[in-house]
């Protein structure tokens, strides 16, 4: 697929929010605010950093992408449909009965799906396994392994297995993002349990590791490419991100993560986001 | 009756052989036959009897370390890039740590990784109950998609072992860390999802899985001193059933008998109930442990205080009989 720009870029992650707002309001049940944070990057791997071809999912040269905190599965999905992995259409049928957008994504259902995933803290091995056999095993050095956490999920032992499993084996194939977003269902990450300092953390189990504003498309962008060059271990870039970016009423509030918005307020939203028209800033986003 | 019992059976020169160890030669034969097989453990290489495949394919053998979450995860990633992952530990830990990880990116996820249990039931032994694990069979019957195998003995656990890493499906097999004897022979059949009749008989059919069917072809022998003519039916498969092989000895003898060194609650007797119940409804009775934990202590020790060795379950059947009529449409 032909890489965007950072402008062609930025569109398109209005456009996935857009139909995120969408799609979770037609649904009537999802989570809001993680989806509209990660839009940014998540068009930045579809759009740009991903050697993929949407038309040919199981494509055996292409990038993969693994999505481990499956509850934000809708802005995977928008990228997808807005990328032509299947009509946009089908986004309205998000967690209805008989759709291939089933609330949690369940990889058989959804050609270019490569995980089923929704009970946290699993990706980061999957994605380490794909990324084990490609470098240790295939001796392919060409294609890169991508996997998006949710910080609220490195709560998880089971990320901690995967993280030291693929400091290890040095696996520079792999390349991880965190959606920092501080928030999780109970609360701010830092009172229901603490995750700094999670860049030392993350180095101490042999990454390296990449702080960046998830909204700046042309620093995810760097980093990916940093992850890509650095091929004695794996990276970790964690994001930081405003929880609900893009929609005023939505963002650092953790009450949205895990609602959709009802029909007053996605009209409120489309409008708030039609007037940025792609313009989103990244000012305040923690870095 | 198509199934040779090995002739030294019962015999001081009985053959003893753990399944583990039938499980590292089929897991060897199944590394020569197909480069897809790659196999993963969490610190138990040598208990798991998987250093046969370590040493033989170094490249394809992956330590993950005390990690039974991440065992099956990495294993679910291999997958997806085409491998046919076998994962090892104790049964106690994997399936029984990492249920949820099989669920979701194994079975829901529809991946070909193995799942190998060993040293579960109470041939454990002396580690006590924390590691004779009683309910993975319950575990693993309950999730779709997964095929159960318990082999009855060192040599089928091999052929087991060979067959799953070629039938493209979420699979579990059962393995005990004791010798146990040896009862097949290299041309008995062995197939994914078969029953097989050892022994005919008309009075009432015995229904063993894993390595209690060798209890049962004791128990057999005693019942026939005593005027009953037992049938045997050894059935490795726990799920999917051979429903036909299971019904059609039911039918002809009308009274069933299940036995397996696990929790009665969910196991294979339960599954052999569930199909009885709802096909050829009949009397049935269960032996295996009984709601309880195990403990420490010799094997031997441990079996009969739960009264599973063949003696004891001969004596129980055939007071049972004595009161069980045969049911016969």
């Amino acid at each position: 697929m032909d890489k965007l720009t950072v402008p062609q870029i930025q569109q398109k992650a209005n456009d996935i929010r857009e139909d995120i707002i969408t799609m979770l309001e037609k649904a009537g049940s999802g989570h809001s605010a993680g989806p509209l944070g990660m839009a940014d990057m998540i068009a930045a791997l579809y759009f740009n950093i991903m050697n993929i071809r949407p038309e040919e999912p199981e494509w055996p040269e292409r990038d993969v992408f693994f999505l481990s905190n499956g509850h934000t599965v809708p802005v995977q999905y928008a990228a997808m449909a807005e990328a032509g992995y299947f009509p946009k259409e089908e986004l309205l049928t998000l967690r209805a009965f008989g759709s291939r957008l089933q609330g949690h994504p369940e990889r058989e259902k959804l050609p270019g799906l490569e995980n089923t995933s929704g009970p946290l803290g699993s990706g980061l091995s999957q994605a380490a396994g794909y990324a084990y056999t490609l470098q240790n095993i295939d001796e392919v050095k060409h294609r890169f392994v991508y996997v998006m956490m949710g910080d609220g999920e490195l709560d998880e032992g089971n990320i901690w297995e995967g993280a030291m499993f693929a400091g290890k084996y040095k696996l520079g194939n792999l390349i991880g993002f965190v959606d920092r977003n501080n928030i999780q269902i109970d609360g701010s990450t830092e009172d229901v349990m603490p995750l700094e300092d999670l860049k030392g953390k993350w180095e101490s189990f042999g990454w390296h590791v990449i702080e960046i504003d998830g909204h700046n498309i042309e620093s995810v962008i760097d980093a990916a490419s940093q992850g890509r060059a650095i091929t004695n271990r794996p990276t970790l870039v964690i994001a930081h991100t405003i929880p609900g970016k893009g929609v005023d009423f939505m963002e650092y509030d953790f009450k949205w993560h895990g609602v959709p918005p009802n029909s007053e307020q996605a009209k409120t939203a489309l409008e708030k986001l039609r007037t940025l028209d792609g313009k989103i800033t990244h000012e305040g986003a923690g870095v | 009756m198509n199934y040779p019992l090995d002739p030294a059976l019962f015999s001081d020169d009985m053959k003893l052989d753990p399944t583990r160890a039938g499980f590292g030669r089929g897991l060897k034969a199944a590394g020569e036959a197909n480069e897809a097989v790659v196999a993963l453990c969490a610190d138990l290489t040598e208990s798991t009897q998987m250093h046969l495949f370590r040493d033989a394919f170094p490249k394809r053998f992956i330590e993950v370390g005390i990690a039974e979450q991440n065992l099956v995860t990495v294993a679910s990633g291999m997958a997806r890039a085409g491998k046919i992952p076998f994962t090892s530990s104790y049964a106690a830990f994997s399936p029984g740590r990492n249920w949820e990880q099989i669920r979701t990116t194994v079975t829901l996820n529809n991946q070909p990784v193995k799942i190998v249990g060993s040293h579960a039931g109470i041939y454990t032994g002396k580690d006590g109950a924390t590691h004779q694990i009683l309910e993975d069979i319950a575990l693993m019957r309950v999730l779709p998609r997964m095929v159960v195998i318990a082999p009855g003995d060192a040599i089928e656990a091999e052929k087991a072992t060979k067959a799953i890493a070629e039938n493209g499906k979420p699979s579990y097999i059962r393995l005990a860390r004791e010798k146990t004897p040896v009862f097949s022979m290299e041309e008995s059949p062995f197939e994914i999802g078969k029953a097989y009749v050892l022994k005919e008989g008309t009075d009432v059919t015995l229904m063993g899985t894993g390595t209690m069917t060798y209890q049962l072809l004791l128990a057999a022998k005693l019942l026939a001193e005593q005027g009953i003519d037992a049938e045997v039916v050894h059935v490795p498969t726990i799920k999917p059933l051979d429903e036909e092989t299971i019904l059609a000895s039911a039918k002809k003898t009308g009274r069933v008998i299940t036995a397996e060194e696990a929790q009665i609650a969910g196991g294979f007797g339960s599954a052999i109930t569930e199909l009885l119940s709802e096909k050829l409804p009949m009397p049935v009775k269960r032996f295996g442990v009984q709601d309880r934990f195990g403990e420490s202590g010799d094997p031997k020790e441990i079996f009969k205080s739960i009264g599973l060795t063949g003696e004891q379950m001969a004596e129980v059947i055939k007071e049972w009989c004595d009161v069980t009529p045969q049911y016969h449409r």
